[in-house]
């Protein structure tokens, strides 16, 4: 084995970053779908990504599915727990306040959580890398294939979303309802209809989270938590809303925190991302790519 | 204060007398006493919550935080620096309230899922400090053998002084609770909660009041934390978790978040449940307790504590 | 019920406040000399709350200058504003819902007693004496307004025209010396209109100023002193009530708009 040399460490840490950032950046997205509709902090965004690394587990290895075929049962079948949150928890709430929003949505993620652990217990899971375990080099750092997968995969979402929000009816309906909800509905826009899009939306999008970082990362029950608190450190980062803002904070959290871990100590790399969070909450809550005006004014 | 209040405390209080004198009966239920221990212990930082949220309308998810710091201040400075149980309690009231002051500023500034997020993050960062500082709190294993509290040179060495001396504190924090709702700073507090354009309008200080008491419920919680150290004997960070967190708010959304006898109810009920009668579900409580809080919420926001009046009217009529 | 009454001069120099590209407020200037009705009217989106929100501190204008009695305050907090005796009711009311009618005025007495956390807590005895006087001085202001009977009912509960009453009261009990109205007839009936002009009246032989917005210009015209005609963030009369009736610049303002000038 030859030395590892500080580039190829630097690069390993950068591509470590950019993978868990792209995470990040996912469900930064989901969070900001919502938002936009709804102006709702989905607290249970997080466990979108633990259900789509657990179900996939289950596809591929309990159900010996193809991997591609199994790729798509997870993200449905997450899409739909999504929608059923929706319909059974956000929609019957209308006009609730705020306080009572995430009482609701954190009561769910604690549902899906203990759902998870029912069904799967508490140890962690995996699957194989999508296209083999044999790592490549590049100037001395090794890098996973699945590594490429995840950045395909990102790639992927942000330019489905802009086709999406751009150019499709409903996409474009979603940012009306976002601009001004009353507007939308005398326009003939059905907001209900919007919103549960969005729920589902934002679960698909987790899902694929979920199903490309297991076999990186592993997954268990209580992944969750965590990953919605940084994704939102991610979605505040880039702005509340905006989401390109998402994207780049997304992976620009997953490096800082990366470098932290490799280079000062990786207890408190969890550290380092609240941190930030808080900061800007403090100082900036516009976000760092926002300005103050900018921020309310909506837009993906 | 209010005849209600008057007589709901009398009704506690002879519950309290009387629960000892049944369990230590009822070999049944003996070990209930321990349980009701720990329920006083949440009892004490959920009416600082209660206050928080229901009454101000500032949510927190980081109160297992304040529950942390004061309770491995107390730790720390009992067994590393031999410093009186008592002495170290009030160092870590000083700590945790000039942590909360110095979170608290900034945080209260934000509304909403902001203040979350905001007391989430700061409750997560404490807890990996007490995983991750080693030396000061010995890491995720955390120490043991700390002195149990003695008074006036009677050392507390059963559950049964514990109990008397964690429900006595209780009781006066309620009744102290109880008057600041009934008092011009309650009426202040519950003022923001419902219009602060309208109490900023009348002279209401409202961020200093957001501020005060959120570091007043730290202070509760910290006091709880102190108790809860040297009534188990042992740290580790896992009992100040981020679970923690959440579950303290969804004790006091269940038993009823805009009344403080509904946190006590809610936190009775599920410490009760989560230690004692859900034991059938193992480790599955999670799911039971989503589905509590969930239906809590969906079909009964205002809490349990909301059914009393209506089945005591029940109760008269029939 | 308001013991010491030094008068209280508000000056408006320029006042400017704009929302992103909407000037609500351009360079307005006014004055209000003590114990007199004035009246602000003006077409909708005139800028009327907008005047009353930067005067009170709800937010800071973006030029121009507000002083009482010489003393700036332009970009002083609301609460600050308050202590210094200007006191409001909302357009869009703003009670405090989950709180009792006489709870809402015992709000209003927050800047008239100060016990803090650790007397209130132990019910100190200063404090005691100061709870039963927030509550005897609460009861006289809804007296005050006609809402005694109601003191114990959930303020949310009420009709609006009594939560618009309400808002006086609660105003009243700071104490103020200038008193902000903004549409406080919106929504009441005839007689409750009535009752409300008889109310302004005895607000102003308590001494204090009394500053109105109001579209029902019958009420105006009959109770106000002076008028201050507004139209797109700016002044365009201001005078007598009689002069204002006959300004060929108003009734262009409010053409369109269904106002009766017939019996005034
Ligand atoms: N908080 C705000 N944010 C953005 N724009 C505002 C805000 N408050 C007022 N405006 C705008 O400022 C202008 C003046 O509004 P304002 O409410 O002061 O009018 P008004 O004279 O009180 O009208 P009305 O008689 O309908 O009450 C309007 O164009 C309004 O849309
Ligand atoms: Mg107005």
């Amino acid at each position: 084995m030859t030395k590892i040399t500080l580039t190829g460490q630097l690069i390993q840490y950068l591509f470590t970053g950019v993978t868990v950032g792209s995470i990040y950046a996912m469900v930064a997205v989901g969070f900001n779908i919502i938002y936009n509709v709804t102006e709702i902090i989905n607290f249970a965004q997080g466990e979108f990504v633990m259900l789509g690394g657990l179900i996939m587990v289950f596809f591929t290895v309990t159900a010996k599915l193809p991997l591609p075929l199994a790729f798509v049962l997870t993200v449905a079948a997450v899409t739909g727990v999504g929608a059923l949150m929706e319909r059974f928890t956000i929609n019957p709430l209308k006009n609730a306040s705020v306080l009572t929003m995430i009482i609701v949505t954190i009561a769910v993620s604690i549902l899906f959580k203990g759902i998870a652990m029912f069904v799967w217990g508490k140890d962690p899971y995996i699957f194989p890398p999508f296209s083999g375990s044999k790592p490549l080099f590049f100037y001395g750092a090794a890098i996973q294939t699945q590594t490429l997968w995840v950045l395909f995969m990102t790639a992927v979402m942000v330019v489905l979303m802009t086709i999406f929000f751009k150019k499709t009816r409903y996409g474009k309906a979603m940012l009306a309802c976002a601009d001004n909800p009353e507007a939308a509905r005398l326009v003939g826009i059905r907001v209900n209809v919007m919103i549960l899009i969005s729920f589902a939306l934002s679960a698909a999008i987790g899902a694929v989270a979920g199903a490309v970082i297991t076999p990186i990362s592993l997954m268990e029950y209580d992944r969750g938590a965590l990953l919605a608190l940084k994704g939102f450190g991610a979605a505040v980062l880039g702005g509340l809303g905006s989401f390109y803002g998402a994207v780049v904070a997304g992976i620009f959290l997953g490096i800082i925190e990366s470098m932290c871990a490799g280079l000062v100590s990786s207890g408190y790399k969890d550290a380092v991302a609240l941190i930030l969070l808080l900061l800007v909450l403090y100082v900036r809550p516009s976000g760092l790519f926002g300005n103050v005006e900018a921020s309310k004014i909506k837009e993906f | 204060m209010q005849s209600s209040n008057r007589k709901a405390l009398l009704g506690l209080t002879l519950f309290l007398i009387l629960f000892p004198v049944v369990a230590m009966n009822v070999s049944a239920i003996g070990h209930y006493l321990d349980i009701m221990i720990f329920v006083g212990i949440y009892c004490l930082i959920n009416m600082g919550l209660s206050l928080l949220m229901g009454y101000a309308g500032q949510i927190s998810l980081g109160h297992a935080a304040f529950f942390g710091l004061g309770a491995y201040t107390s730790g720390i400075l009992c067994t590393k620096f031999s410093m009186s149980p008592w002495l170290a309690m009030v160092a870590g009231v000083g700590i945790t309230a000039l942590v909360a002051y110095i979170v608290g500023v900034p945080s209260l500034k934000l509304k909403g899922h902001y203040l979350a997020m905001a007391t989430l993050g700061f409750g997560v960062i404490v807890h990996i400090f007490f995983n991750e500082e080693v030396s000061l709190t010995g890491g995720p294993s955390g120490f043991s053998d700390i002195p149990g509290l003695s008074i006036l040179g009677f050392s507390l060495n059963s559950d049964l002084s514990y109990y008397i001396l964690v429900w006595f504190l209780v009781l006066l924090t309620l009744i102290f609770s109880l008057n600041v709702i009934h008092s011009r700073i309650g009426r202040a507090l519950r003022s923001l909660h419902d219009s602060e354009l309208a109490a900023d309008a009348m002279g209401v200080e409202t961020s200093r009041y957001k501020v005060m008491i959120f570091v007043l419920s730290a202070v509760y919680a910290s006091v709880a934390g102190s108790l809860y150290t040297h009534y188990v004997g042992f740290l580790s960070p896992s009992s100040f978790d981020f679970f923690l967190s959440i579950k303290l708010v969804m004790m006091v959304v269940v038993g009823g978040m805009h009344n403080i006898w509904g946190a006590l109810l809610g936190t009775w009920l599920l410490t009760f449940l989560g230690n004692e009668w859900l034991h059938v579900f193992h480790d599955f409580d999670i799911l039971v307790y989503g589905a509590i809080l969930l239906a809590v919420v969906m079909f009964l926001p205002d809490g349990l504590v909301h059914l009393v009046p209506r089945m005591s009217r029940v109760w008269k009529r029939g | 019920m308001n013991t010491e009454s030094s008068p209280l001069f508000l000056h408006v120099e320029n006042l400017q406040k704009s929302f992103g590209g909407v000037q609500a407020l351009k360079g307005l200037s006014f004055k209000v000399s003590p114990g007199i009705i004035k009246a602000i009217i003006g077409p909708n989106g005139a800028g009327k709350t907008t005047l009353f929100n930067v005067i009170t501190g709800v937010f800071p204008p973006n030029g121009g200058a507000i002083a009482l009695n010489g003393m700036s305050i332009e970009g002083c907090k609301a609460r600050e504003i308050a202590r210094l005796g200007v006191s409001r009711t909302f357009q869009n009311v703003e009670v405090f819902g989950r709180m009792t009618v006489l709870e809402n005025v015992m709000v209003g007495r927050h800047i008239q007693s100060r016990a803090g956390i650790i007397s209130t807590g132990l019910r100190l005895v200063g404090m005691r004496r100061e709870e039963r006087q927030i509550r005897e001085s609460a009861m006289q202001h809804l007296a005050f307004v006609g809402l005694e009977n109601r003191a114990t009912e959930l303020a949310a509960n009420l009709p609006l025209g009594e939560q618009k009453l309400l808002e006086v009261a609660r105003a009243l009990a700071t104490d103020p010396k200038i008193l902000l109205l903004d549409e406080p007839a919106g929504g009441l009936n005839t007689r409750e209109t009535e009752g409300l002009a008889a109310l302004i009246h005895r607000i102003l032989e308590q001494g204090i100023t009394v500053v109105l917005v109001e579209h029902d210009m019958n009420l105006v015209m009959d109770i106000s002193d002076e008028i201050m005609v507004m139209n797109f963030g700016e002044k365009i009369a201001e005078g007598k009530p009689k002069q204002i009736k006959n300004d060929p610049l108003v009734i262009e303002a409010y053409l369109g708009e269904e106002v009766d000038y017939s019996d005034l």
